[in-house]
């Protein structure tokens, strides 16, 4: 039989990072682990019941050793406590050249949507080195994406987008589980995290796919007729949507607001939800007319949109010659 | 179990402890009830935290003549109830025994009213899952989802259905009290059970008080 | 007059009142189905928790055997997570939360105070009558087809994903509930108003101190419950729309709701284990307690602060940073109560005459495997480890050291020191002892594995699971092979002894207590007079007067 492991590899600098925290809560278990047990078995040794005639004098507790096995312990555990909260922090900030993939969950699935137009079911290809941001939701119930050679764990949602990073170190393949239940194929819903070099991931990246995301979305912007109201003309009757993600937008309601993915998906699917001022509550909902991966992929057409890019109605664009052209002849 | 002959049980040392287990057990009881309710007024917070608007037209469909008479209607009976235990704690039987037949007979007027309101509320398509049209709720400023002032009305039904039921139980409750003191069976020294009876019920009281503010009256009408 | 078939005495030959006692008092099944004698209420506790226990271990015998091969030939996966479901739900509402405090408590805390009987005999029984119903309902949803949502029931796989009973299940955890706040309710009442004459609190044994915090956690935490599965049944049968976001509503609301009650039942389950331990080292170390004062606080502390931690199931859930940095420092202050109870514990033998009987051999089995359990807690509640090992078998196997190592070992221990008490038998010594030490060695090979494949990455739940974590499963499931022989041990003996176990007196263990001072088994009122109180409690030093 192969070796068996007993502890998971590191592919990243923060699996290290949470590895010495789990080394030092070892050593300090272990320490007091020792103690107790220790003074159980001595004590055991040295005061077992020599005569049934026995009779201890009583002990009068001290007041001095009961504060210090109190405030012994309380520093040592608030020292984890920060350690922790410090390595949470990092896990649940993403730095800000990641690569962005979209991911969504299903029973029981994992399908990712690189930028570039990639798709993959159950197998995600990354590149080495380089930070990448999950952008996550579920289709259907709550799952969990869980890979453990990097230490991260961030839940799935449905109806509501979350986010988790990694920045792999070591080229390899490690195991992807779903680690909430989820239903009858729940342990079955693994995939694999393939980290390639990155000269290698260059490569994959160009050889496949269809077109990029934003491409598609933007077929989608016009396909569902978008286009229609929100056009590159901000008298229309519906917000342009240049320079728009990121922006803050200030709503009828007299909120402001950050155009982030969940408010794009809200306003896709709900979009009464936010007004934005000056405009009018005429906007469709698409719920039912569109799924999870072509929400991702209108979004990022609309996080790629610089001014002069909202495409035209179709009104606008060049009429078709009514003749024929003439062929070219020999 | 033996026929209770005496009305002291017999792992009480005395009437008084008898008496102060009974009133301190009821408390203790109202402490779980109170988490109850809690639970349901921590997710009606949650979601009116989110949906104000929706809360807000949800709240001003409801009929607040039904809430205002039934609020009066409860308020009168916890008064009654007052009375009554302090009918039993003198030792004046009749007074008693008209107190609690009276907070029972208001108890029940409450539900019926209340059974009236439910049905006004059906009439006018507010109940979901049964009588609800989500076109009554388009087109309005400020804009409301259908969808989530059928959460709002959800709590309407649960929170009140919930005070309801807790309601039944003290009318039940009122009854077997009334009959019991008419039978004479309560005596200066030993009226605990209307005095507990007395807990409840004012406690279901108290409910129903928070209930009318946070249903009835969220928005301006 | 004497005939073949047994007859209760006839007047006549009726002993003086203080010679019957409570198991001979009345015979006949009515005698038994209509008591309100706390004592007889606790046997049927028994009855009917011991069947829960080796029901759900039934369940989670097949799962272990089920995970020797990664590839799971035994079950198929629908089969496999309703069997791992129905061994959390029973365990943890059938078993754990009722056992010391239903079966010790309910037998224990009126004698513990010279009371002849809880506040509320009669509530009790109904409290037995509805854990009976519930565990009925919960039964008859399991062999009609069985619930796979784990014993968590998270949304919206339980409201609109699974199609299995899980409202059947759910209604049977929602009545069992309210056996759980009768008993609450009747501890706290009984403890502040039925105390023997000078008996004031700081007289009090820790038992009984342990069961009060319990008992404010079973009342305040079980109805909060309540409401979340009634939400969680009108969801999934009217779909309002309460936890689906579809309809605008949250799933991490349930996940709130769920884990505030069932964080604090968890302190449910270990406290009044704590408080047998508590009971049980002074009597074999012939010492008094140490630090009595810090050990009665630490259980309210414990009680009170375990309601403030429940987000730290929720790390990864999709709460607010600043949330989980709250609840992470909460979950660690809550550690610190327990801590000085195990310190408490060790200190008590010092100096002490120890003896290792089979209820002394579980409580050292408890400090060890409760400690290990309970230092694990400080890498869960450390967010950033936290973040790896969330929802994998290093989970698993914290809360098992806890539940297992732990409260089942005091659940042991407690059932063996007050078996002559409650029974008027001794069990058999070395049988006890041979058992105590199969249980924990097998507890260790079932659950250390676990540690370890848990930080490799195994999550739970797991019908099918990647090849390299074979070993470590065929490792624990070996574990629980010999864990199952060990419990299977005292079933035998303990029933044997009934029949056939050497007679005990009043007092065998020479204990201190006023539970002690009382002929084995006790009259059907406690007491001949009530006593009255004048001294500390563990007074070893002083000599204990065995009556009788």
């Amino acid at each position: 039989m192969d070796s068996v492991p007993l502890f998971p590899e590191q592919a990243t600098a923060h699996a290290e990072q949470v590895d010495a925290l789990f080394f030092f809560l070892l050593l300090v278990s272990g320490f007091f682990i020792a103690l107790i047990a220790g003074l159980l078995v001595y004590f055991s040794i040295k005061y077992r019941r020599r005569s049934d005639a026995d009779r201890p004098a009583a002990t009068a507790s001290s007041l001095k050793l009961e504060l210090t096995w109190f405030l012994i312990p309380l520093p040592i555990a608030l020292f984890i406590y920060i350690w922790g909260a410090q390595l949470y922090f990092s896990w649940a900030r993403p730095p800000d050249d990641c690569m962005e993939i979209y991911v969504v969950g299903k029973q029981w699935m994992w399908k990712f949507q690189h930028l570039r137009g990639q798709r993959e079911i159950n197998e995600l290809h990354v590149s080495v080195d380089q930070p990448v941001k999950l952008t996550m939701i579920s289709q259907d119930v709550i799952h969990s994406f869980f890979v453990p050679a990097f230490r991260i764990h961030q839940d799935v949602l449905p109806g509501r987008y979350t986010t988790v990073w990694f920045q792999a170190t070591k080229p390899g393949k490690y195991h992807l589980f779903c680690s909430q239940y989820c239903g009858t194929d729940h342990s079955r819903m693994v995939g694999t995290v393939i980290v390639m070099e990155k000269r290698d991931f260059e490569i994959w990246l160009a050889a496949g796919g269809d077109g990029s995301m934003a491409a598609e979305g933007r077929k989608l912007f016009q396909k569902l007729q978008c286009v229609t109201c929100h056009s590159a003309d901000a008298r229309a009757r519906a917000p342009v949507l240049e320079d728009l993600f990121g922006a803050a937008v200030h709503l009828k309601d007299g909120r402001t607001v950050q155009a982030d993915d969940g408010y794009l998906r809200e306003s896709i699917l709900d979009p009464d939800a936010k007004i934005v001022a000056g405009f009018q509550s005429i906007m469709p909902s698409y719920k039912g007319l569109i799924d999870e991966e072509e929400i991702a992929q209108l979004t990022a057409f609309i996080k790629s949109l610089r001014p002069g890019q909202t495409p035209r109605r179709n009104e606008e664009a060049e009429p078709p010659l009514a003749l024929p052209i003439p062929r070219k002849t020999p | 179990m033996s026929a209770n002959h005496s009305s002291l049980a017999h792992h009480f040392a005395d009437h008084e402890q008898q008496h102060e287990v009974a009133v301190l057990g009821m408390w203790v009881f109202l402490a779980t009830e109170l988490m109850v309710f809690g639970a349901l007024f921590a997710g009606y917070a949650v979601y009116r935290a989110q949906y104000p608007a929706e809360f807000a037209a949800g709240s001003r469909a409801l009929n607040i003549w039904f809430g205002g008479i039934n609020t009066v209607v409860l308020l009168s009976s916890s008064l009654t109830m007052a009375l009554g235990v302090h009918g039993a704690q003198v030792g004046r039987r009749n007074v008693a025994v008209m107190c609690l037949a009276l907070t029972a007979l208001l108890g029940t007027a409450f539900l019926v009213i209340k059974g009236f309101e439910y049905h006004g509320d059906y009439v006018e398509h507010l109940v979901p899952g049964l009588s609800f049209s989500d076109q009554d709720w388009l087109g309005r400023e400020p804009h409301v989802h259908p969808e989530k002032v059928k959460l709002f009305l959800f709590f309407y039904y649960t929170m009140t259905g919930l005070h309801g039921v807790h309601l039944l139980i003290g009318i039940v409750f009122m009854t077997v009290l009334t009959i019991l003191a008419w039978r004479g069976r309560f005596t200066p020294q030993y009226y605990g059970p209307i005095e507990v009876g007395g807990l409840y019920w004012h406690f279901v009281d108290v409910v129903w008080l928070f209930l009318l503010p946070l249903l009835y009256l969220i928005g301006p009408r | 007059m004497s005939t073949a078939t047994l007859q209760p005495p006839s007047e006549e030959s009726r002993p003086a009142p203080m010679e019957v006692n409570y198991l001979d008092v009345e015979y006949g099944v009515k005698s038994w189905l209509l008591t309100t004698d706390h004592k007889r209420i606790a046997l049927l506790y028994l009855i009917s928790i011991t069947i829960m226990f080796f029901l759900g271990g039934a369940f989670i015998a097949v799962v272990r055997t089920h995970l020797l091969t990664p590839s799971g030939a035994l079950l198929d996966a629908d089969t496999y997570n309703k069997f791992f479901t129905m061994h959390g739900i029973i365990m943890v509402f059938f078993f754990l939360i009722p056992a010391v405090p239903a079966v010790l408590g309910n037998f224990l805390l009126p004698m513990m105070i010279g009371a002849k009987d809880l506040a509320f005999p009669r509530l009790n029984l109904l409290s037995w009558y509805l854990y009976m119903f519930g565990a009925a309902f919960t039964l008859w949803a399991v062999l009609s087809g069985g619930v796979d949502t784990g014993w968590t029931f998270y949304t919206p796989y339980s409201t609109a994903s699974s199609h299995t009973n899980v409202i059947p299940a759910a209604l049977g955890i929602f009545i069992t509930g309210f056996s759980s706040i009768l008993t609450g309710l009747n501890f706290i009442v009984t403890t502040h108003r039925m105390r023997a004459p000078g008996l004031t609190w700081f007289r009090l044994p820790l038992m009984v101190w342990s069961l009060y915090a319990t008992s404010i956690i079973m009342l305040l935490g079980t109805p909060v419950l309540a409401c979340t599965i009634l939400l969680l049944a009108i969801e999934r049968t009217l779909g309002i729309g309460i936890f689906d976001p579809a309809l605008g509503g949250d799933p991490i609301l349930f996940q709130h709701l769920f884990w505030f009650y069932s964080h604090p039942a968890v302190y449910i389950m270990i406290l009044p284990g704590m408080g047998v331990i508590s009971e049980v080292i002074p009597c074999f170390s012939r010492k008094n307690i140490y630090g009595y004062s810090f050990v009665a606080f630490s259980s309210v502390a414990i009680a009170v602060f375990g309601f403030l931690v429940w987000g730290h199931h929720m790390f990864v859930a999709g709460q607010s940073v600043f949330a989980a940095m709250v609840f992470s420092l909460l979950s660690y202050l809550v550690a610190i109560p327990s801590a000085i109870k195990v310190f408490t514990w060790t200190a008590t033998l010092y100096k002490g005459s120890i003896a290792f009987d089979t209820p002394m051999l579980y409580a050292f089995g408890f400090i060890a495997m409760f400690t290990v359990g309970g230092l694990t807690g400080l890498f869960l509640a450390a967010l950033g480890l936290n973040v790896h090992v969330h929802d994998t078998y290093f989970v698993i196997a914290h809360f098992h050291f806890i539940m297992v190592g732990g409260m089942v070992m005091a659940y042991m221990s407690g059932l063996h020191f007050w078996w002559p008490k409650m029974t008027g038998r001794m069990y058999p010594e070395g049988w006890g002892r041979l058992a105590a030490l199969i249980i924990f060695v097998g507890f260790v090979l079932t659950f250390l594995p676990q540690f370890v494949v848990g930080y490799l990455g195994m999550p739970r739940r797991s019908h099918h699971y990647a090849p390299e974590f074979q070993v470590l499963n065929v490792m624990s499931t070996a574990g629980a092979s010999i864990l199952s022989v060990g419990y299977v041990l005292p079933l035998v003996y303990l029933i044997w002894s009934l029949g056939y176990g050497k007679l005990a007196g009043p007092n065998p263990w020479k204990a201190t207590g006023l539970e002690w001072q009382t002929p084995s088994p006790p009259p059907p009122d406690n007491f001949a007079v009530t006593p009255t109180v004048t001294e500390a409690p563990y007074q070893y030093a002083k000599g204990v007067n065995v009556v009788g």
